[in-house]
């Protein structure tokens, strides 16, 4: 891009006939940009644009699916939503669960992530195979992988229980899918941990740590090696060279890559509803917002709702922008 | 001694200790998922502690492959239909995404800068708010239940990071190639589709493959607006539907995931340097 703002800020040939040439080729090079993205957003303006404008007006209408038809620009806009909404049991324990669920789920991957990045930096045999096999939860299908989940969790014939049981002494089955709360006892102390919602965020640690890795190895491999070598020869330790020479450098990508997953994680739909249906105190927003909508049919709620969810969403990210990051280097 | 020599030590060790324990947390579960998939839904129930089976069966297959009609559960038709909507997805967006890449990336016009706010609103905005007016609007137009109207969903949710990755990889090509194709008489078009296109074939296939796992992997969407006819439904969408039956054994839901997963892997493993390669292309500049 700088290539071309180059080619631009050449001096222009003088006299009036060549400037007029010369805006005749902007124009048409302007045309043709246009003509070219004019497929890319005609799709994106008719199928993502329209429908989030189309939802912040279903959201201060009152309307539901049986009069679905009745809905247009100059219905009677009404603040009964929000209010529906706001007020309703479970909304703000709800907002609360996604918070929890996406700062575990994005802190997790990217810890993984930068821990197989690192292991699997070097050279050995079948490092091609492994580094393959390492990105599969990523691009394997959500609803068969879940499914795996709840087999391998299943209390009366997953692989997890029975050897928990036979193996590690549990007392007995524990559903790990389907339990509010387990209370645990350490060193007598007894402590009530959210199960679920800890298998769920575990679920999506091991999905997406594939996605973390692959940024930081990509990364990892255009560290300049002579800088490692250097404090080799200085006989520096290897957390030591992570912490002085390597951090500093993934640095940006931790920062990105914290802020795609906590969007992605945030908005996240299908991983739980498949594994838990939103019970046992993993109800996450947009959980919610579908029962809204299939459940009660209730567009008008639904979509306050989602609003809502991305509200929340776009201050958390200007609060991490404004305060936390430590640079993120966007284009 | 020396800290960095022990710290060495004990880091080799932990370095194996690591892969290990991650191909096993990997790999475990689709290993888990095709040992359950062939063997009799009784002998899991009596041992579910034996990972390998004492009998074997594919009876489980048999049932998820065969159609509704003949007492199945009729993946096949669903594998039909996936199939179709993912390859439609992945050419249709090639299709918009090459021309919007090569604009991004070359042509200076009104508005070039403020794409990426629109592309970012796709992402920033979850599914499941754009969900409630597709819903709407599809069930107005008659979309709502046609595979036609998915296709077109799961173009705009794959464009915006297909253009992404095409312009990663376009901005590598040097301008002076276009200009001599310019010379010698090439139009625009014929430029992108003569010398452009051959150049980013790497990029184009990652970006295929990529686009096409992402329609074939699609749940919400698929849920909403296809769930009342049986006969539209995708793989992803008839393994959700099954799990929901009562007399529908663990052993044939495992069945149909590996059907669902099979494909992916194939294509996965068959690709695997391209498509690791084109989606971190430009990630590594820092």
């Amino acid at each position: 891009m700088v290539a071309v703002r180059q080619t631009e800020s050449a001096p222009p040939p003088s006299p009036p006939a060549g400037e007029k040439r010369q805006l005749t080729r902007k124009q048409r090079e302007n045309r043709a940009g246009l003509a070219y993205l004019s497929p890319t957003l005609i799709v994106v303006v008719v199928v993502v644009i329209l429908p989030i404008l189309w939802t912040i007006m279903l959201a201060f209408q009152r309307i539901r699916l049986i009069n679905i038809r009745r809905a247009g620009v100059f219905g009677q806009y009404t603040l009964a939503n929000l209010d529906l909404v706001l007020t309703s049991p479970g909304f703000w324990s709800s907002l609360w669960t996604t918070l929890i669920y996406t700062i575990g789920g994005t802190v997790s991957s990217i810890v993984i992530g930068l821990v197989a990045a690192l292991a699997l930096r070097g050279r050995f045999r079948g490092r091609t195979f492994v580094r393959a096999s390492v990105l599969l939860p990523y691009v394997a299908p959500v609803v068969a992988v879940t499914f795996v989940w709840e087999a391998m969790l299943s209390p009366q014939f997953g692989i997890a229980n029975n050897w928990g049981t036979r193996f590690l002494g549990w007392d007995r089955p524990i559903a790990f899918l389907s339990q509010r709360e387990y209370t645990m006892s350490v060193f007598g102390w007894h402590v009530d941990i959210p199960l679920a919602l800890i298998t769920v965020i575990a679920f999506e640690a091991w999905r997406y740590f594939p996605f973390a890795f692959l940024f930081l190895l990509a990364r990892l491999q255009a560290v300049p090696a002579d800088l490692e070598e250097a404090a080799l020869v200085d006989g520096a330790a290897p957390t030591q060279i992570f912490r002085h020479i390597l951090l500093p450098q993934l640095g940006p990508v931790i920062a990105l890559l914290t802020v795609l997953r906590f969007i992605m994680t945030f908005n996240k739909f299908d991983d739980v509803y498949l594994l838990t249906g939103g019970g046992s105190g993993t109800e996450v927003v947009s959980v919610r917002v579908y029962q809204f909508l299939t459940a009660r049919f209730d567009i008008g709620a639904a979509s306050a709702q989602a609003l809502i969810l991305a509200a929340g969403l776009i201050v958390l990210l200007a609060i991490y922008l404004k305060f936390l990051a430590p640079r993120v280097e966007g284009d | 001694m020396d800290r960095a020599v022990v710290e060495t030590r004990v880091l080799r060790v932990l370095r194996w200790v690591v892969i290990a324990a991650l191909v096993v947390a990997t790999l475990f579960p689709f290993l888990y998922m095709l040992l359950l998939s062939v063997r009799p839904i009784e002998e899991l129930l009596q041992n579910p502690g034996h990972l390998w089976p004492t009998e074997w069966t594919l009876s489980t297959y048999k049932e998820v492959l065969t159609s509704a009609g003949n007492g199945g559960q009729g993946f096949l038709r669903f594998l039909a239909n996936s199939a179709m909507v993912s390859v439609a997805a992945t050419v249709l967006t090639l299709l918009v995404s090459i021309p919007g890449a090569y604009a991004v990336t070359r042509l200076r016009f009104v508005g070039r800068r403020q794409v990426h706010f629109l592309f970012l609103a796709v992402y920033l905005f979850p599914s499941i708010l754009l969900a409630i007016p597709l819903f709407v609007l599809f069930t107005r137009l008659g979309l709502r239940g046609s595979l036609a109207g998915l296709t077109i969903v799961y173009i705009a949710q794959t464009v915006p990071v297909s253009i992404y990755m095409l312009r990663n990889y376009l901005a590598t090509i040097p301008e002076s190639l276009e200009e001599a194709a310019a010379v010698d008489g090439y139009s625009r078009l014929q430029t992108i589709r003569k010398v452009i296109l051959p150049l980013a074939a790497p990029a184009v296939m990652a970006n295929a493959l990529y686009v096409f796992m992402i329609a074939w992997n699609e749940f919400l969407f698929a849920l909403l607006f296809l769930v009342e006819d049986r006969n539209d439904w995708t793989v992803s969408l008839g393994l959700a539907q099954l799990s929901g039956g009562i007399e529908v054994s663990k052993t044939v839901l495992m069945a149909g995931s590996v059907v669902l997963t099979l494909p992916i892997v194939i294509i996965f493993f068959a690709a695997e340097r391209l498509l690791t390669e084109g989606l971190t292309a430009g990630a590594d500049k820092g």
